[in-house]
């Protein structure tokens, strides 16, 4: 279990103080993944660096299984970070070595025998589809490719934590998903607890239990991905949801309506219904849909008519359905 | 066509001699240098304030010494460096002398040189690695030497050649090689076929380390072999 305690991270530059991160209160409990979302400068990365300790935070406490890691010296912290992988945006892997030896430094690190290194560099690059790559070097491979040899470098050691920076950002959206299923195997058949930091709601749709979305310094909301998803509290939770809803619902125009729809009402032509109903018309600024846990999810954002009759008319018939609805301010 | 000291010093192999002489004090002088200048080169990368071991204080004495004998011209730091010549190897004349003298002058020059290329290795590489709970030592034999070791050739090829220019001037103050023969046989008995060839054959030398090192780094480096 990783938790964070009320976490801050303040960076002096001669002149003035930065506020990288505030106030963070977090619990990832074992076996989940976790993701972690905000718009670019959020302060993820910072985040993410909390929890082994690449950076340190200048207030608050980081429990590893109800270990401070803080108070860790040196040498306990370096045997730490053997149990916790992690993976980058850009990859990062020793160019000058081949696919196999990339895989095998972390052992050579912690001091694991040449032959026994090389065998289990091989498994995992078996898991992760490269074996027959092995004698490649990274300037040689994809990008995704690359990744997958960054995934099996990373989970060398047998970690029981991957933290996973912007991991797919760099990646195509086939790519990305392909990516995804590989981590979420893992953290299936190996019960690896996997942290994921991203900007792309997809990531967390496709693969996360629980999400935080971070927003200036801070955590705006905290919960599971499909409530956050279908309920979102936050304004930059509903912008991250819908990322094009907001400067088209920006317009002036008359009041908005955000109507959900689970399963069971996604299958019916709930508008239509409603439309005909009422016998007056509606905008729609924009419109989704989701699996979540193998549930379909709808998301609409509706601009109801400028007129006040007619836009009382629809939310009346919205209160009396059994549709969940939220206007919009 | 040659002057008749030209085909003197040929036939008894003073220049052949000259060649040699040239050729082993650059090497040796160049293979002293990085045994100072590569850890001080380490040392000033992994000290700086973005290094993987930020001293800011020992950075910036070390920074200062380097600086002090880069910004001496090498023709009075090798007369300055006379008596410190006849300290460590007895002598202040011949060979012995003016490799010592080679090596204080090239060593802050090779520092600077490799802590550069260490400076390219890729920070989020060496953050991987640290990521990987991998102490600093380990670093800078896994990963900083490693990742930089093209760039380390291409810079000792560079080292190399400024030593190779550096021995001839040596021969001002009693070195020897070619450059010595340029200037007592050619220079001072008006001799220009003795210079010229001195020129000549120097202009050989400098190509044959650039061409085999050039081939070295390429050779090693893993980043462009599609």
């Amino acid at each position: 279990m990783i938790e964070l305690r009320s976490l801050g991270k303040t960076y002096h530059t001669s002149d003035k103080e930065i506020v990288a991160l505030e106030d963070i209160d977090l619990t990832i409990r074992d076996g989940e993944i976790y993701g972690i979302i905000g718009l670019s400068g959020a302060g993820k990365s910072t985040l993410v660096r909390c929890i082994n300790l690449l950076e340190r935070p200048t207030s608050g406490q980081v429990l590893i299984d109800g270990k401070d890691i803080l108070a860790l010296s040196r040498k306990e912290l370096l045997n730490l970070r053997q149990s916790i992988g992690m993976i980058f945006q850009g990859f990062n892997l020793l160019e000058q070595r081949d696919v196999l030896h990339n895989v095998t430094f972390p052992l050579e690190v912690s001091g694991v025998k040449r032959d026994e290194a090389k065998e289990r560099a091989m498994e995992l690059l078996e898991l992760v589809g490269l074996r027959d790559r092995a004698g490649s070097y990274p300037s040689q491979l994809s990008g995704g490719q690359k990744q997958r040899v960054a995934i099996a470098r990373a989970l060398a050691t047998k970690p029981k934590y991957l933290l996973c920076d912007e991991a797919t950002s760099a990646l195509d959206p086939n790519t990305t998903r392909s990516i995804l299923e590989l981590l979420a195997t893992i953290n299936e058949t190996m019960g690896v607890t996997i942290v994921i930091i991203t900007h792309e709601m997809k990531v967390i749709d496709q693969i996360c239990d629980r999400v935080a979305v971070l927003d200036n310094s801070r955590i705006a909301e905290e919960g599971k991905v499909s409530e956050v998803f279908t309920n979102p509290r936050s304004a930059i939770a509903r912008e991250l949801i819908l990322p094009d809803s907001r400067s088209d619902a920006m317009e002036p125009g008359g009041r908005r309506v955000r109507l959900t729809f689970r399963s069971e009402h996604s299958q019916e032509p709930v508008l239509s219904r409603m439309i005909l109903d009422c016998g007056c018309p509606v905008n729609i600024l924009y419109a989704n849909m989701k699996e979540l846990d193998s549930e379909t999810y709808g998301q609409m954002l509706l601009e109801l008519p400028s007129s006040e009759r007619d836009s009382e008319k629809i939310i009346a018939w919205l209160k009396s359905s059994p549709i969940e609805w939220q206007e919009e301010v | 066509m040659f002057s008749e000291m030209f085909l003197k010093l040929w036939d008894n192999g003073l220049i052949q001699l000259g060649v040699w002489e040239t050729v082993y004090m650059t090497v040796l002088s160049t293979a002293l240098s990085y045994c100072i200048g590569l850890p001080l080169g380490v040392i000033l990368n992994i000290t700086d304030k973005e290094g993987i071991q930020p001293l800011p204080l020992l950075n910036r004495i070390l920074g200062l010494i380097v600086n002090f004998f880069r910004s001496i011209p090498f023709i009075i730091l090798m007369v300055a460096m006379l008596p410190v010549a006849k300290l460590i190897v007895g002598v202040s004349l011949g060979n012995k002398a003016m490799i010592v003298m080679l090596v204080i002058a090239a060593s802050p020059y090779v520092a600077r040189m490799v802590e550069s290329s260490l400076k390219e290795v890729d920070a989020g590489v060496i953050e991987a690695a640290q990521s990987m709970g991998t102490n600093n030592l380990q670093i800078v034999w896994k990963v900083l030497l490693p990742e930089a070791k093209p760039s380390l050739i291409t810079g000792a090829v560079i080292s190399m050649v400024t030593i190779l220019g550096y021995s001839a001037m040596a021969a001002t103050i009693g070195g020897t090689g070619l450059g010595q023969i340029a200037i007592s046989y050619g220079h001072q008995r008006f001799n220009p076929d003795v210079t010229w060839c001195c020129v000549f054959l120097t202009v050989i030398i400098v190509q044959i380390i650039q061409e085999a090192g050039n081939r070295i780094a390429r050779r090693t480096d893993k980043r462009y072999r599609a």
